[in-house]
């Protein structure tokens, strides 16, 4: 996948485990796909589908122990990720590559006002006075529209409302021009209209200076409307990777035509009855056998159960881990 | 309308007494017990406690210690009071595993005998403390306004008091002895047990399965009963068995301090204080009753932190 | 259906105001917060009513209202002719046995120390419903009615998945055989997959049951889903109130446009296509509400008169339907 020298990160076969007191969670299970330059791409999934781990995975953020990173290898810029010490890797982190994350309140230290924590994170991978660091994090503030920079860069966390410190957060995330941001849930905690402006700066500054952007969350909505290319995943495992017009109209694999099959939308004109996935996310402590979505999908065979499909590439860039794929895409088998 | 139809929907149960309507729903989870085997949140919390090795050792500790003091009087060599003028200030050997103190007696069968007190004021004045505690807790939690007002503000005033010094100031009053040592440590405990039930109600009054209790109709006294009461014990059961650990050494400081239990009757804290003079001639004489303190204090203490992991449902995966 | 004309309920110029409380010894009341303030609306027998909006608009506090698990500033809440703020809790426990709700969240709306048994068993034993044995037959058969195996009926909640504990929500509110479940917030907590499940659940025992639904929701797509009219709400004042259909085609206040045009709509051509108003700004606070109509610092069609003063719903639809909007300027384009 990493033959294009437009790639920017290739990720392959990311195994991340943890070991607990209840057994082996395989959290991330083979994940591989690759980010190019100036593209957002989305990963979709539900709770546990291992989206989110995959992120901190990229950012050496796992705890080890009770984690591990099995096998694999993260590949950013002729550089293994994997293979580097935790010192080597801050300078990548909230560097080169930098993450928004769901909650902001969490993520932002209550004791330290705005400009503070933004000066530091400047600070860190720059080498400038305060004074520039001040002048940088205005801008900063700036730049992501927040009113009254003087008077913000000394508010608190908890002075902001909710969109207001995610707004603080991604100023945080850019201060080093990242190539790459990791936008984790950005706008699940925030209220409809304030989401819609959060994804909408978040679009305009990847434009703008021209970074990549990691897209993670579960609405499907917004992933249809930021996406370049999407990563379904599914209890750990990547079942479905392709450009995002693929995934909406010609999936392959039965877990995202659930998804899409369960969300309402909004512009339907008749009441057209939403079909759900039966069941639910399985435990990752006690995966089913075979196919670990066999259980859930009305088109499993006896056969799906018996082990784990290959991802295969059944069309130029569009990969899938399903045993029927093929009949769907020769047309055997309906997707209705 | 309904698929249902309504079966004897007019038959009331029973009268509209709370006090029934209460005693039917147990009697209804003992059928459903019956039929099934449970697991409840309570056999989850057991389960995680028995893999607890730290835990285990705190109960073994604890079951030991009250074995000894029921049995004390079988296993004890000796009378506690018995002065053997020949064995003065002895060493510990074969006869006197732990050796005697001045007056002869033998220092094993006084540490086991002190069992009895430790263990008693440990249980009986945190059951006190629990008493109080529980009921102006609940007043507190359940009414908000002036009564929590005041009460509260009376705990308050029990927390700016030194623990010690309250016992010390208490027991000056009363007089020494073993009920007034029961009555001062359980006066003294009753604050920190009102602040955690009334914190722990609070937190669960806003729950909402309370407010699905409420738009059901139910009244006050089945929320309480029912809802916040069984969902409120968990810090509680942690907080007291923890607790028995502090009387513990509160007894034995009140006792060090000659304030507590009279001689000749042996107590850990006045073994203590008797030993004192003779620090440097005969150690044995400390070291024992403060070992005897040091285990069954960690013991409870094991337990009880084991307990708070256990019944922490967010623990839980 | 023939009954859907039937009035259920009707809401008149409900207020709710919070105090805010400080104080040195005790708490005392200084200033308040306007959480619903003079909202009316009406639901008909067999219809899904559904109120959407963001967090502070009040729409919760509707809910908890009309329940009287709050008890309201001032305003009348008619249920079936009685106006349930006069009642007495006695006289209230009738129509509690009517009045059903299921909460957002199926981990604590679930007692943790109930079995599914006694938290389904709790309705029936409220109102004296049966003896046992028939009560234990109703649960377990209303237990099999939402999709749960009736054999689990020892089991606590936290055996369960969140879709399932909603599902034991669900049998709770239905097994008095009610005639209005509010629901509050019902699937926001769950994920895409379960969602859809338990919005089809529910609309079959609407079905079913021939139930009468307030659904309260943040995600309009997932009301309009549901609903049949929808009310659209905004720091405690009901802005806009509409067929379902005709408020996505056809949305009269800036609000409601711009929160129709928030939400992306999965389906990636027609959101390429899709012109996107943001509306600007935050939430402001329902402590100190702005002048005038409340929208008008984020509205992108505000004048002076939107400052000054404060518009009142009124009917923009010309064929006999409801179709209201409070605006000075309803249906101008932003």
């Amino acid at each position: 996948m990493a033959d294009n020298n437009n790639t920017l990160l290739d990720i392959k076969d990311l195994r991340t485990y943890f070991y607990t007191d209840a057994g082996v969670v395989k959290a991330v299970d083979g994940v591989s796909f690759d980010l190019k330059k100036g593209e957002t791409l989305g990963i979709v999934g539900e709770t546990g589908s291992g989206k989110s781990i995959t992120a901190l995975t990229i950012l050496g953020l796992i705890a080890i122990p009770p984690g591990k990173i099995v096998s694999g290898y993260i590949d950013f810029d002729g550089q293994d990720l994997l293979k580097l010490k935790q010192k080597q890797l801050q300078k990548y982190r909230g560097n080169r590559i930098s993450m928004i994350f769901q909650d902001p309140m969490t993520s932002l230290n209550p004791v330290f006002t705005i400009g503070n924590q933004l000066m530091e994170a400047i600070l860190a991978h720059q080498k400038i006075t305060k004074k520039q660091a001040y002048d940088k994090a205005l801008e900063l503030l700036d730049m992501v529209g927040m009113p009254d920079i003087r008077k913000r860069m000394k508010s608190y966390p908890h002075e902001f409302s909710g969109g207001m410190r995610q707004r603080a957060m991604i100023a945080m995330a850019i201060a080093n021009s990242p190539s790459i941001l990791i936008a984790d849930e950005p706008t699940t905690a925030l209220d409809v209209t304030i989401q819609a402006q959060i994804l909408e700066l978040v679009e305009e500054l990847k434009n703008k200076t021209d970074s990549s952007v990691i897209l993670i969350t579960h609405d499907l909505g917004v992933i249809a409307k930021y996406a370049e290319r999407v990563l379904v995943m599914y209890a750990g495992k990547p079942v479905e990777f392709a450009n995002v017009n693929d995934i909406f109209y010609k999936p392959y694999h039965p877990y995202t035509m659930g998804l899409i099959g369960s969300v309402s939308k909004l512009n339907e004109e008749k009441k057209e009855r939403l079909k759900p996935i039966k069941g639910t996310p399985p435990s990752l402590i006690d995966l089913p056998e075979g196919c670990t979505f066999a259980p859930r999908c009305r088109f499993a065979l006896d056969s799906c159960r018996l082990s784990y499909p290959p991802n295969i590439e059944i069309e130029h860039g569009h990969f899938v881990s399903c045993f029927r794929s093929k009949e769907f895409y020769s047309g055997s088998l309906s997707r209705l | 309308m309904f698929p249902i139809k309504e079966e004897k929907n007019k038959q009331p149960i029973d009268d509209s007494d709370l006090g029934n309507i209460i005693e039917e729903s147990i009697t209804e989870e003992n059928k459903f017990d019956k039929k099934y085997s449970k697991s409840s949140l309570y056999k989850d919390a057991w389960r995680r406690l028995v893999r607890n090795k730290l835990a285990m050792i705190g109960l073994a500790i604890v079951i030991i210690m009250a074995l000894i003091a029921l049995l004390a009087p079988y296993i004890a060599p000796y009378d506690p009071t018995y002065r053997e003028k020949t064995a003065s200030q002895q060493g510990p050997s074969a006869s006197h595993w732990f050796g005697t103190d001045i007056l002869g007696r033998d220092i094993f069968s006084r540490v086991l005998y002190g069992t009895q007190i430790s263990m008693l004021v440990g249980v009986i004045a945190v059951a006190i403390s629990l008493a109080i505690g529980l009921f102006l807790g609940a007043i507190s939690g359940f009414f908000s306004g002036i009564p929590d007002a005041i009460i509260m503000r009376i705990a308050d005033i029990f927390f700016a008091f030194p623990y010690i010094l309250g016992a010390i100031a208490i027991m000056t009053i009363l007089g020494p002895g073993v009920l007034n040592i029961f009555i001062a440590i359980g006066l003294l405990g009753w604050a920190s047990v009102a602040r955690l039930f009334r914190s722990s109600i609070l937190s669960i009054k806003e729950k909402e399965y309370i407010e699905a209790a409420r738009a059901l109709g139910a009244s006050n006294s089945r929320i309480i009963m029912k809802h916040i009461l069984p969902n409120s014990f968990a810090p509680l059961i942690v907080y007291s068995t923890m607790n028995v650990g502090t009387a513990i050494i509160v007894e034995a400081a009140l006792s060090f301090l000659g304030l507590g239990v009279q001689p000749p009757t042996p107590s850990w804290g006045k073994m203590l204080s008797e030993s004192l003079n003779y620090i440097n001639s005969a150690p044995w004489l400390m070291f024992f009753p403060g070992l005897a303190i040091l285990i069954t204090v960690l013991g409870f203490v094991l337990l009880g932190d084991g307990l708070r992991d256990a019944l922490d449902p967010k623990l839980k995966r | 259906m023939p009954e859907k004309d039937t009035l259920l309920l009707e809401v008149r110029n409900l207020k709710k105001y919070f105090n805010l409380r400080s104080g040195f010894f005790y708490s005392k009341s200084s200033s308040s917060v306007k959480a619903v303030d003079d909202i009316s609306f009406f639901i008909k027998k067999g219809e899904t009513f559904g109120l959407v909006g963001e967090s502070g608009c009040g729409k919760s506090t509707t809910a908890r209202l009309i329940l009287r698990l709050i008890k309201p500033t001032s305003g009348i809440i008619n249920y079936k002719g009685s106006d349930l703020v006069r009642l007495k809790n006695s006289q209230m426990l009738k129509y509690r046995k009517e009045i059903q709700i299921i909460f957002q969240d199926p981990y604590a709306s679930l007692s943790p120390r109930m079995t599914i048994g006694d938290i389904v068993n709790e309705p029936l034993e409220i109102h004296k419903v049966g003896n046992k044995n028939s009560r234990l037959k109703r649960i377990k058969e209303y237990l099999k009615t939402v999709g749960l195996n009736p054999e689990h009926i020892n089991r606590y909640p936290h055996e369960f998945s969140g879709g399932q504990r909603q599902r034991v929500g669900i049998a709770r509110a239905l097994v008095l055989q009610p005639e209005l479940i509010i629901c509050d917030e019902p699937v926001s907590a769950l994920d895409v997959s379960v969602q859809a499940q338990i919005l089809n659940l529910m609309l079959d025992l609407q079905n079913e049951f021939n139930l009468t639904y307030l659904f309260i929701a943040h995600d309009l797509s997932v009301v309009k889903y549901v609903s049949n009219r929808i009310g659209v709400m905004y720091l405690g004042k009901i802005v806009e109130v509409a067929p379902s259909e005709e408020l996505y085609v056809n949305p009269l206040h800036p609000y409601t446009m711009g929160l129709l045009s928030a939400i992306p709509i999965p389906d990636p051509e027609l959101e390429r296509k899709r012109q996107r108003i943001i509306l600007p700004g935050d939430v402001p606070s329902p402590i100190n509400p702005p002048s005038g109509c409340r929208f008008h610092p984020r509205c992108p069609n505000a004048q002076d008169i939107c400052s000054k003063e404060e518009p009142v719903l009124k009917n923009y639809n010309k064929d006999g339907k409801e179709h209201l909007a409070a605006c000075f300027f309803a249906g101008k384009p932003i």
